[in-house]
């Protein structure tokens, strides 16, 4: 299987309008050595869902981990290639990663809520990038665009550690959107959720897609035909070292990489031969 | 808050380069006070090997030490006999108790008294030095030592041993424990699963397995016996010269020290540095013990990675 | 050739040689809490009757003592039934109000910055060597650098000061090593989740971090100063062992504390002595005591389920 296939032949007309939000130009992520995912290109686009699937170890999650310079934590990972957020080299030396992290948001696979209270959560997010005026609004914003308010709303100051999963999650949700970023990444944000507290983030997804622009790595292929616009589908190849790197397979918007998929390892996948 | 895109960098306040270099400084500080000891040590040491009527032969090979005395004279050697003979007893007497409470602890009982017993070894352990003192003088020597050896002094080498013996035992044993507790799981089930018994399995299987953490465990438990100061200052009692016979007192390096500063014994003297000459000899025995401890442990480790 | 019966016949466990080496491991770990029990006895028996009993002293003019008032408040006495340990009590206490102020701060800040600042490169790990090393150093030998650096060097003189300063030094080892414990206890996904709010590294240490590491590093302290203050060695190169008996009035002047007291009172001959040696043993353990419950409690209560 040789390279990448931008199946988007089929959007022509709806191509002109749409913004890019993320430009990937021949992306690759090492760790050390080992070369964590290899090559990949594509374009995301703004007030979207896109959605990486794909069987585990393919790099989905160190890729969107590189669009908000989180890889910059672990002291042996080296991105390559180029990567614009509107425009704009995200690793160009004069970009401060603090800031791009203001502006590219994202939610955890494990809910992180920190040990305080649940307006502290998000208080912390306002009062680091000096969004404190008006805080109590800001506060009551974030948790309503994050469906939470009603169940919250009666007392603010209960350890965030006491809510349910899903709350816990809506509740990381709301701190994120709370800093005013353009986009969120989300890294496989229901895998710790049960089917009722997932249902309700794929709702809210929905709603908070009109206003940010969202990245999810999911597992869950129904999910990404439920709820992504556009998917871009990752596999593993095996290097000569035995060890297996991350390959963008086909990226296309979601009801034809579902209905009509270009590449057969695709279509394995989708059709669970494999993953 | 603008909508553009500010992608540059925000300048640093003040208060964090302070908390940053302040702790980077408490940090490094570790270093400060390992070079502080050495240097302290080595140049009042060094004044002291060379004042006229010290030499490094005599430091070594003469059989008395009384830096106090109207002759006084500077040898080393019943000093280290006598540290490394009450360490040895408290050796041979803690070495056992606190593997074999060791093995009992990971490899024989249950979860509940282990929550009993551990803390009763981090209660012995807290117990201060002076109080041992105090055990070994006023208990241990009449109720046991005088009882069963006869000859025995007030001041006499087994008890101060015993005691010794007795503090070091929950280092020993809490070592031991996490030595044995860190050994993969799968050796002692596959041990128990072709029917070997729990004596076995702990004896042939769990021990060797183990045994690097617990040697280690020793060889710090002895460098702890021979920097060991109140224990052996109270009941060990003064003996300064050569003694092999562990019912009446011995001297050690430590309560030496301990004896000289008693007697206010002025800054720049001869005996004054002496004391010093001490302290870096101890530094030396229990510098090397520590690092051999350490080495042991780190090397060995690496056979279940 | 075995049968199914052998099954039941015999229980492997119970051979002689599994029942007597349990009985030697039973042996090793009652020798243990035994000797620990009998120390305990034996100090209460002796010291409690001094510690809490009143009667009455002198062979002419008679005079009340009422302890346990009249033991914590007095001064040192030729005679044991009249000496008391309010000079040391208090020493101990100045010595404790030193060491908690000056090794809380350097401890957590050096654990913060080997734990969470420090490259993982061969100087940071020259240091953490160092702190191995200086945690097995005999306190004795903390004793001669104090009176060397703090006594000598900073002019400090045999005070308080210098003997605070000495203990600090000897358990901030302990104290490094307990607050970076503390901090790796803190889960990474909340240092994650506040960089990918847009927080600084400092923020999100300081901010996060830290707080949820403060109750460890408060337990760590609590039994570092629990240590320092059973420390007999290093206090006699402060000139703790002169006949000191008055109370500090400043962090320079002279003083005693109440390990020192009572191995000057274990050194006197006559009998009585014991008691009053006792009394002041149970004290000490009680200081103890109390300090370990305190950070036992500190650790449940706020102790955070990840």
């Amino acid at each position: 299987m040789k390279g990448v296939t931008l199946n988007m032949e089929n959007k022509t007309s709806s191509k002109i309008d749409l913004d890019s939000v993320f430009s990937v130009k021949n992306v690759s992520v090492n760790y050390g050595d080992f070369v964590a995912v290899k090559n990949v290109s594509m374009e995301m686009y703004k007030n979207k869902i896109t959605a990486f699937i794909g069987p585990s170890g393919c790099g989905k999650s160190t890729l969107i981990r590189s669009f908000n310079r989180m890889n910059d934590l672990v002291p042996s990972a080296k991105v390559s290639g180029e990567i614009l957020y509107q425009g704009i080299n995200l690793y160009d030396q004069n970009v401060d990663p603090v800031q791009v992290r203001r502006r590219i948001g994202m939610v955890f696979q494990k809910p992180n809520p920190f040990p305080k209270s649940i307006k502290e959560n998000i208080a912390f997010g306002l009062r680091v990038n000096n969004m404190t005026d008006n805080l109590d609004d800001r506060i009551e914003k974030a948790l309503t665009q994050a469906a939470l308010w009603d169940e919250v709303k009666k007392d603010l100051d209960k350890n965030a550690l006491d809510l349910s999963g899903g709350q816990q999650q809506r509740l990381c949700i709301a701190r994120t959107i709370a800093v005013e970023p353009d986009t969120i990444l989300m890294d496989e944000p229901c895998s710790a959720l049960d089917p009722v507290a997932t249902k309700k983030i794929e709702d809210l997804m929905q709603l908070l897609v009109n206003e940010f622009s969202i990245l999810i790595v999911t597992h869950n292929m129904q999910q990404a035909s439920r709820v992504s616009d556009y998917c871009a589908f990752f596999t593993t190849k095996a290097t000569e070292d035995g060890r297996r790197t991350g390959e963008l397979v086909e990226y296309s918007d979601t009801k034809t990489m579902f209905t009509n998929p270009v590449q057969s390892l695709t279509e394995e996948y989708i059709s669970g031969r494999f993953g | 808050m603008s909508n553009e895109l500010e992608l540059s960098r925000k300048s640093v306040p003040l208060i964090e380069k302070f908390v940053k270099n302040f702790i980077k400084l408490s940090a490094f500080g570790a270093i400060l006070i390992s070079i502080a000891i050495v240097l302290t040590l080595s140049t009042e040491a060094i004044n002291f090997f060379q004042s006229p009527e010290v030499t490094l032969k005599e430091y070594f090979t003469a059989t008395r030490w009384t830096p106090t005395f109207k002759n006084p004279e500077y040898g080393v050697l019943p000093l280290i006999s006598s540290t490394l003979y009450i360490a040895t007893i408290a050796c041979l007497i803690s070495f056992p108790i606190g593997l074999f409470s060791a093995i009992y602890l990971s490899e024989f009982a249950s979860k509940r008294t282990r929550k009993i017993i551990k803390p009763v070894l981090e209660l012995l352990a807290g117990v201060p030095t002076v109080v041992f003192g105090y055990f070994a003088l006023n208990w241990i020597t009449p109720n046991i030592v005088q009882k069963f050896i006869p000859g025995t002094g007030v001041f006499n080498a087994i008890s101060a041993g015993m005691a010794v013996g007795i503090m070091i035992v929950p280092t020993i044993a809490s070592i031991s424990d996490d030595a044995l507790n860190a050994v993969p799981k799968g050796l002692k089930m596959g041990a128990f699963a072709l029917g070997s018994t729990k004596r076995i399995t702990a004896l042939k299987i769990m021990l060797p397995a183990a045994i690097s953490g617990i040697i280690a465990s020793f060889i710090l438990g002895f460098s702890r016996a021979i920097g060991e100061t109140m224990i052996v200052t109270i009941a060990g009692g003064q003996y300064p010269e050569l003694n092999l016979d562990p019912r009446s007192a011995m001297y050690t390096i430590t309560s030496s020290i301990v004896n000289v500063s008693l007697g206010d014994t002025p800054h720049g003297t001869t005996a004054y540095n002496a004391l010093f000459a001490l302290g870096i000899t101890l530094f030396l025995m229990t510098f090397i013990l520590n690092l051999a401890s350490d080495y042991i442990s780190r090397k060995y480790r690496k056979v279940y990675e | 050739m075995n049968s199914i019966k052998d099954l039941t016949k015999t229980n492997k466990e119970k051979a002689p040689k599994e029942i007597i080496f349990l009985c030697v491991l039973y042996l090793s770990i009652s020798i243990a809490i035994i000797t620990l029990m009998i120390l305990i006895f034996d100090i209460l028996s002796t010291g409690s009757n001094r510690l809490f009993s009143d009667y009455e002293v002198g062979l002419v003019t008679k005079q009340q003592i009422n302890n346990p008032q009249d033991f914590l408040t007095s001064l040192d006495s030729r005679d044991p039934l009249k000496a008391g340990i309010g000079p040391a009590f208090v020493g101990t206490l100045w010595l404790m109000i030193i060491v908690v102020f000056t090794t809380f701060p350097l401890g957590t800040g050096a654990a913060i910055y080997l734990e969470e600042f420090a490259p993982k490169n061969k100087l940071t790990r020259f240091i953490e060597l160092n702190l191995t090393n200086l945690a097995g150093v005999p306190s004795v030998i903390y004793g001669l650098m104090g009176l060397a650096v703090f006594v000598r060097l900073a002019g400090f003189g045999r005070s308080v000061l210098s003997g605070g300063l000495t203990l600090t030094l000897l358990i901030l080892p302990v104290v490094i090593v307990a607050s970076r414990e503390a901090l790796k206890a803190v889960p990474d996904t909340i240092r994650q989740g506040a960089l990918a709010l847009g927080a600084t590294k400092f923020q999100a240490i300081f901010r996060q971090v830290v707080p949820s590491a403060i109750p460890g590093m408060v337990t760590g302290m609590v039994l570092g100063l629990s240590r320092a203050i059973g420390e007999t060695a290093p206090l006699i190169f402060m000139g703790a062992l002169t006949y000191v008996n008055y109370y500090p009035d400043s962090p320079l002047s002279g003083f005693t504390a109440i390990p020192i007291q009572v191995y000057n009172w274990i050194g006197y001959p006559q009998a009585e002595w014991k008691n009053t040696s006792s009394a002041g043993i149970i004290l000490l353990l009680v200081m103890l005591l109390t300090m370990n419950s305190i950070a036992l409690i500190i650790r449940n209560k706020f102790e955070k389920d990840w």
